[in-house]
């Protein structure tokens, strides 16, 4: 298939980049630059010009695409074989690149029935801080040679490697979806969410905002037509432009200019006490929010139920983006990071000030 | 280091958890591969985590290396003791501490067996998903540490894919705490790196599962093939329909047969190969799909395609399955299980080799796998008290090892690399990747106390076992084709 390798090129750059003590930024499409916090790095390593689709075939469940391969080039030729990345990755930008969705590791509303971006990746190549090019998995679906080095790069933020490769488990596309909305409001929309998940439903996408709760059900037509039954209220309605949206978060709720909060919770968590706009996703796993309250209360206040928050958006400069981590732990994911780029010159800072 | 000296500067253990008498060693001589053993030197049998964290803290101090080990169920050998370090045994951590129904989650000790928590939260309606063929005895923190499988992974995932928090004791002691109760975690996924890291990383104290909804319905159809490669084909057919089995096993003939004589499932024993295909869900779902699956087995050149028709012969079905490998074990005075995973595409071309292989040896295969995943279980027959036969077979299953990873698959697909595998390692992966893989463990365990000379494989080890292999500068199968 068609594309350009560019990794022995990459390498070479890398290489340069250590000696020289250089810090680097990765970008891929550059659609999510708003996400993490700033990179310490004057100069960029674009990886869109290395892209290309290097294997596919339906039967085996797997696709593997260089890392600047453009994330809509990967889902429409999967879409041609009834097939799709079942962990919805947002496309934020148009120029959304593969690399990047399993660098940022986000997985769309499908993600607590279908996984997350991490789940999905079988195998790597990449090139360390050392400009070494690496493999690391594969592309079958059970691997446990070694340690899970492909998946730890799930989530990174190309603080541990540039990958050039990826190699992803794919899925078949449900024959059908359906959407059902119910009026509620968020105290009772939870414990719908944690009585329907704890059933045999076929549910695909659960949310709410506004007093109304979202309902995606995915699978045979006549399963579905049963399953309302089960459901209450509601008539079914393809709506397949909302579950975008709220994807890609070109809903209005994700336009203001207000730092928006990302709050990672046990999904049956009653509503938090916080003052703000709230938009609740993945059957309440997670909880966007607009609030006033100082950052501080809000980690707190996720941290006490056993969650974390992040600043997804319009992150305050004096803010970091990600919950802070208790010092062992920051230590120890010091020295992993040290293991893969020792001279910390891959995207230093995105991820944690000190890592 | 002198072991009388050890055991008088041990932190305070209660009676009875310090073994060093050779009869109370000589049961944790090996694990589930039996081909391996070595009498520990000692065995320590905690009950608190801070035992472990005392006991971990103390090995640190005096250079002692440490050996954890579950149930010791595992094909790996990962387990095996040495004769010079602790052999730690978290079997007394076997409490269920906590099960959140709402959230779907239980907080278990890692000594509990994989099977319990199933029984235990089945009253909620939920499962355990990850069902290695022992889960009636293997532990979570073995299943943690092997990122073990089971049957129903293409559809559900392997361990890694259904655990939420875990909590380990680093070899300074230090408890640390990874993961969490939401859907992820800032930092990097070290629930990812950590799980299959066999023991090298650090020891498991407790362990976070999700839990999923029992499914409304499973079905299981039974379809007969004259030919193994038919049956393959079958596999990928059905799959590129877009149906999504919860369970797609394959037996071949000597398979079926052993299984047959031992369990009565009601196998056709005429068949080259059988294919149990199992579909869960919502009932309407279910049926629609077992049509479907019915019909395409069919037309991949099923003889025969025969649907359980009712929960009794579905339990049957899946007897005939689950008993494969004690079947087959009684066809011989022993048999070596292999685990590699290849690209389901290979599948013919792979067993066939396998089968010349067999002739070749002299020893016969059973092949019983997890066909959706491309997971091979060849069983390899043999005699261990017939001088060299043994070698002969551990020679073969290499073979087979190298022949995963020359068709583009890998060497271990669910029982872990351990002792047995480390020299295919080698193969698998090349200088700057073994390197990589010891700077990790390096960030965890600087001394390489933790379970050494598993898993990894030291550079001076593979120059060692490439000498051994590369004759002439020849590579292993030159007739096949590189990917």
């Amino acid at each position: 298939m068609a594309g350009r390798d560019l990794t022995s090129e990459f390498a070479a750059r890398i290489r340069d980049a250590a000696a020289a003590g250089e810090p680097l930024s990765i970008v891929g499409g550059g659609s999510k630059s708003f996400y993490g916090n700033p990179c310490q790095a004057r100069q960029t390593l674009d990886t869109s010009p290395h892209n290309g689709i290097v294997d596919y075939e339906p039967s085996e469940l797997v696709v593997r695409a260089r890392s600047g391969t453009p994330l809509a080039e990967v889902e429409s030729l999967l879409a041609e074989h009834g097939q799709m990345l079942a962990f919805e990755p947002p496309h934020f930008g148009a120029r959304a690149t593969l690399g990047g969705a399993i660098a940022a590791g986000l997985s769309g509303p499908r993600r607590p029935w279908q996984g997350a971006a991490r789940d999905f990746v079988l195998g790597v190549g990449l090139v360390n801080g050392r400009g070494e090019t690496l493999r690391f998995g594969g592309q079958v679906m059970k691997n446990v040679a070694g340690y899970d080095v492909s998946r730890l790069m799930a989530g990174a933020l190309g603080t541990l490697g540039l990958m050039t490769e990826v190699s992803l488990k794919v899925l078949p596309q449900p024959a059908c979806e359906y959407t059902l909305k119910q009026v509620c409001d968020q105290a009772e929309a939870l414990r719908r969410f944690s009585d329907w998940q704890a059933r045999a439903l076929p549910l695909s996408a659960a949310c709410w905002h506004d007093g109304h709760l979202y309902l995606r059900l995915s699978g045979e037509e006549h399963s579905l037509r049963h399953a309302q039954h089960r459901l209450g209220d509601g008539l079914l309605e393809a709506l397949p432009d909302w579950w975008r949206q709220l994807r890609d978060h070109q809903h209005p709720f994700f336009q203001r200019s207000e730092p928006l909060w990302r709050l990672s919770v046990p999904p049956a968590t009653p509503p938090l006490a916080l003052d703000g706009d709230w938009f609740i996703d993945w059957g309440g796993a997670q909880r966007w929010l607009y609030t006033a309250a100082r950052p501080e209360q809000v980690r707190a206040l996720a941290a006490s139920v056993g969650g974390h928050a992040t600043l997804f958006r319009n992150a305050p400069p004096e803010v970091p983006v990600f919950q802070p981590l208790p010092a062992s732990l920051l230590a120890l994911q010091r020295r992993i990071r040290h293991a893969m780029d020792p001279a910390g010159i891959l995207n230093p800072g995105r991820l944690h000030e000190e890592l | 280091m002198d072991r009388d000296a050890f055991i008088a500067g041990l932190p305070e253990l209660p009676a009875g958890c310090i073994l060093s008498e050779e009869a109370e060693l000589r049961p944790y001589e090996c694990d589930g591969l039996s081909a391996y053993r070595r009498l520990p030197w000692l065995v320590l049998l905690p009950e608190t985590v801070e035992q472990v964290r005392d006991i971990l803290r103390y090995c640190h101090r005096q250079g002692v290396a440490v050996v954890a080990r579950g149930a010791g169920t595992g094909l790996s050998g990962g387990a095996l003791p040495l004769d010079n370090g602790v052999l730690l045994s978290l079997a007394k951590f076997n409490a269920i501490l906590d099960i959140d129904v709402d959230n779907r989650l239980a907080r278990v000790q890692p000594g509990v067996r994989n099977l319990a928590i199933t029984e235990a939260v089945a009253e909620h309606g939920l499962y355990y998903a990850p069902d290695p063929s022992s889960q009636i005895a293997c532990s979570i923190g073995g299943n943690v540490a092997e990122n073990a499988g089971g049957v129903h992974c293409l559809k559900y995932g392997l361990t890694v894919h259904n655990i939420a928090e875990l909590k380990l004791v680093t070899i300074d002691g230090e408890l640390l705490s990874v993961g969490c109760r939401a859907l992820d975690s800032p930092g990097y996924d070290l629930l990812a790196l950590l799980t299959g890291s066999e023991g090298l990383l650090g020891v498991i104290v407790e362990v976070t599962v999700r839990l999923l909804p029992v499914p409304e319905q499973a079905q299981v159809v039974l379809a007969a093939f004259d030919a193994v490669e038919t049956a393959g084909q079958a596999v990928a057919a059905v799959i590129s329909q877009g149906i999504l089995p919860a369970g797609l096993e394959l037996m071949d003939r000597l398979a079926v047969r052993a299984a047959e004589d031992f369990v009565h499932a009601g196998y056709p024993l005429d068949a080259d190969a059988i294919l149990l295909c199992e579909l869960d869900g919502e009932r309407h779902e279910v049926e629609i799909q077992i049509e479907r699956v019915s019909k395409l087995l069919q037309e991949a050149g099923a003889r025969e395609v025969r649907r359980a028709r009712d929960p009794a012969e579905r339990a049957r079905f899946w007897a005939g399955r689950k008993a494969a490998f004690p079947a087959v074990g009684r066809l011989s005075p022993d048999y070596y299980c292999m685990d590699g995973t290849i690209p389901r595409k290979h599948l013919g071309k792979v067993l066939a080799t396998i089968a010349n292989w067999s002739e070749e040896y002299g020893l016969p295969v059973a092949n019983v796998f997890h066909a959706g995943d491309g997971n091979l279980h060849p069983l390899i027959l043999y005699d261990a008290n017939k001088p060299g036969e043994l070698e002969r077979t551990e020679e073969f299953g290499a073979r087979i090892l190298e022949l995963c990873i020359a068709v583009g698959g890998t060497i271990t697909g669910e029982h872990g690399v351990g002792m047995e595998k480390i020299n295919q390692m080698c193969m698998q992966f090349n200088e700057a990747e073994l390197q990589q893989f010891h700077a990790i463990k390096q960030a965890f365990d600087p001394d390489g106390l933790l379970n050494p000379g598993k898993a990894i494989p030291t550079l001076a080890r593979c120059a060692e076992f490439g000498r051994m292999h590369v004759h002439g500068g020849e590579l292993p199968f030159p007739e096949l084709e590189r990917f």
